[in-house]
């Protein structure tokens, strides 16, 4: 009797102990990730004002100035880039469900594109500097544009995939009973009943590519003025960022913290967009 | 029957029409098939790309240096003297410091958000996490440059030296300048960075185990903890190991979270505090400036990083599909 209660006891320690130090992990993990949004936060919203959006990004050490060539630059790149990895990545992915499944090739398809997704986007760039740069011998917005592109199609593709597995097999028996052909079955039918879930990847593509920094580095580079044409070397927020924030100058630190409130809330934004419209359709 | 539906046809006309009808979508549908085999096709393409087009242009240093260059502790631009050792030692010794603070807190957080969270605040926490792993690495490293370099340095570097610096055997390990930059600090931001994304993924390998599994050893009266240890644990294994990879597999191959802290110097780290560098971060610094063997010594770099993230996230992969193949029971 008196053994049992000492096990017991024993027992009830490490379940107290195990508890409470998971309790204390997770506030800790809050506290520091929400201590860095604060920072984020009060820093950027000090740097906030309109000439953000109507100067260009100043000279070293002048006053005053604005990030309109960065977010035009960024906003170019970004579009382009969805234009592209859309109908790439929303194709291939029609081709692991609906054509590969469980053949070697898609096998091999989705490893490596799982891969892809968390690949180094430092070496993104260079590859992309090594086809695209090199060869053609100037930085530009287009070369920053594929490099993006190779990092939003993977998203996009195992988005769409997982996406139209949900979609029950007798929705396309139903539509094949009818003699529709399998490209209008996996257009029509399975694509728009996976709508939600497919832009929900779009979202979270687009949310991810806006913040990458490394693959734009020796890409599009950068640019202190305002440039609307891509195929020379363009300003972009992250790259700007990067720059501004390891520099000396008070006001280009104050305009980091500003690029980077804009890009945290538009990758937060696209994150939380991407997850309402998901749970729309769950509800639905 | 079916074609009174469309347009009324004579017998033969249709069977003809129905012929052609059949003939076409076949041809549709072979040209779209293929059509999306080609678009899934290129990202096999394109890693091929990456390797070959990353290793003709790193053949120049790998010509000269050999595999010599892997282990060459030098990294001389004026001279052109280039070895890998000093930038893989950086990006091992931080992605290790990073995964050393970042699995136990994430495993917390996981067993939190699984077992002892309250219902309610389950998903708003969930969320939480999720969200933070979508914030762009760059933030972390501006939050590590202005805001933790200097607590890191006050708070911890002097406090540490001043207590371990004369131990014999690690005294040397906390030695240096204590300026908040270097290798431990790049370690503990990309923590940061990687924390919400490990711990989502452990959070949703332990979601794996059956209901059933948890719920037989409750009924036997196990303790919560208990069940997390001898159930939900060797359940999951594979799936656990296989998130850390993953974790592992981006904090070798980050870039921003690490070259704002680090303290970007070529010399082989010699503690805990002095400032190193790091592949991923060699590369954002020199590359712009760098041209004939220089240049090729950073392709070269680029290819070691690229294979030795590719082996950690293949494993990794493994890994969680067979913990979720697993599963089906």
């Amino acid at each position: 009797m008196n053994m049992n209660e000492g096990l017991y006891r024993r027992r009830r320690l490490a379940n107290a102990w195990g508890m409470v130090t998971s309790m204390v992990a997770m506030g800790l993990g809050l506290t520091v990730l929400l201590w860095i949004l604060a920072v984020l936060f009060s820093n950027g919203f000090a740097a906030l004002d309109l000439n953000l959006l109507t100067q260009d990004t100043p000279a070293p050490g002048t006053e005053g100035g604005g990030l309109r060539n960065a977010i035009v630059g960024s906003l170019m790149m970004v579009g382009l880039t969805v234009l592209v990895a859309t109908p790439v990545g929303i194709l291939a992915g029609i081709y692991l469900t609906e054509y590969g499944d469980q053949s070697k090739t898609a096998e091999l398809t989705r490893f490596v594109t799982d891969i892809m997704l968390s690949a180094p986007s430092i070496v993104i760039g260079l590859f992309v500097y090594a086809i695209a740069v090199a060869t053609l011998g100037s930085f530009s917005g287009y070369a920053g544009s594929l490099a993006l592109t190779l990092i939003a199609v993977p998203v996009i593709m195992r988005t769409t995939e997982n996406m139209l597995r949900l979609v029950p097999g007798n929705l396309r028996e139903a539509a094949f009973a009818l003699g529709a052909p399998r490209w209008k079955v996996s257009l029509s039918v399975t694509l728009r009943a996976a709508k939600s879930g497919v832009i929900t990847g779009l979202l979270l593509a687009v949310a991810r590519i806006s913040g990458e920094t490394a693959p734009l580095l020796f890409t599009a580079l950068n640019n202190q003025f305002f440039n609307a044409d891509m195929s020379k070397p363009m300003a972009n927020l992250p790259v700007v960022i990067f720059q501004f924030a390891m520099s000396p100058y008070d006001n280009w630190i104050r305009l980091a913290w500003a690029g980077a409130l804009l890009v945290t809330l538009t990758v937060l934004i696209l994150n939380i967009l991407a997850r309402a419209f998901f749970r729309d359709k769950a509800q639905a | 029957m079916g074609q009174d539906m469309q347009t009324p046809l004579s017998g033969a006309d249709s069977a003809s029409n129905m012929q052609a009808v059949v003939k076409r979508q076949r041809l549709q549908d072979m040209v779209f098939h293929r059509l999306t085999q080609l678009f899934s096709l290129l990202v096999l393409v394109a890693l091929a790309g990456i390797i070959v087009s990353l290793f003709i242009n790193a053949w120049p240093t790998f010509a000269k240096f050999g595999t010599h260059f892997i282990w060459y502790v030098e990294w001389d631009i004026i001279n052109a003297e280039f070895g890998a050792a000093i930038a893989i030692v950086g990006t091992l010794a931080s992605a290790g410091i990073a995964m050393l603070v970042a699995v136990p807190l994430a495993f917390g957080i996981a067993v939190f958000l699984t077992e002892t969270c309250p219902v309610w605040l389950r998903r708003p926490l969930g969320t939480a996490i999720e969200l933070l792993a979508a914030v762009p690495s760059i933030i972390y490293g501006m939050f590590g440059l202005f805001v933790f370099a200097p607590l890191f340095a006050d708070y911890v570097q002097v406090p540490l030296r001043d207590l371990l610096g004369g131990m014999p055997l690690i005294g040397f390990l906390f030695g240096g300048a204590p300026n908040g930059m270097g290798i431990m600090a790049a370690g503990i931001v990309l923590a940061f960075m990687v924390l919400p994304f490990v711990a989502a993924v452990m959070r949703d390998v332990f979601e794996i185990t059956p209901p059933i599994l948890r719920e037989s050893a409750y009924g036997l009266g196990c303790t919560t903890w208990e069940v997390v240890r001898k159930i939900v644990l060797p359940y999951t294994q594979k799936g656990v190991i296989g998130g850390i990879m993953l974790g592992l597999g981006r904090a070798l191959g980050e870039t921003m979270a690490v070259t704002f802290v680090i303290g970007n110097a070529n010399r082989m780290p010699t503690s805990l505090f002095s400032p190193g560098t790091s592949i991923a971060s060699t590369l954002a610094n020199e590359f712009g400036e760098a041209d004939d063997l220089h240049i090729s010594s950073l392709f070269a770099l680029g290819f070691l990083l690229f294979v030795i993230t590719f082996v950690v996230l293949a494993a990794a992969k493994i890994m969680i599909n067979r913990a979720e193949k697993a599963k089906g029971f």
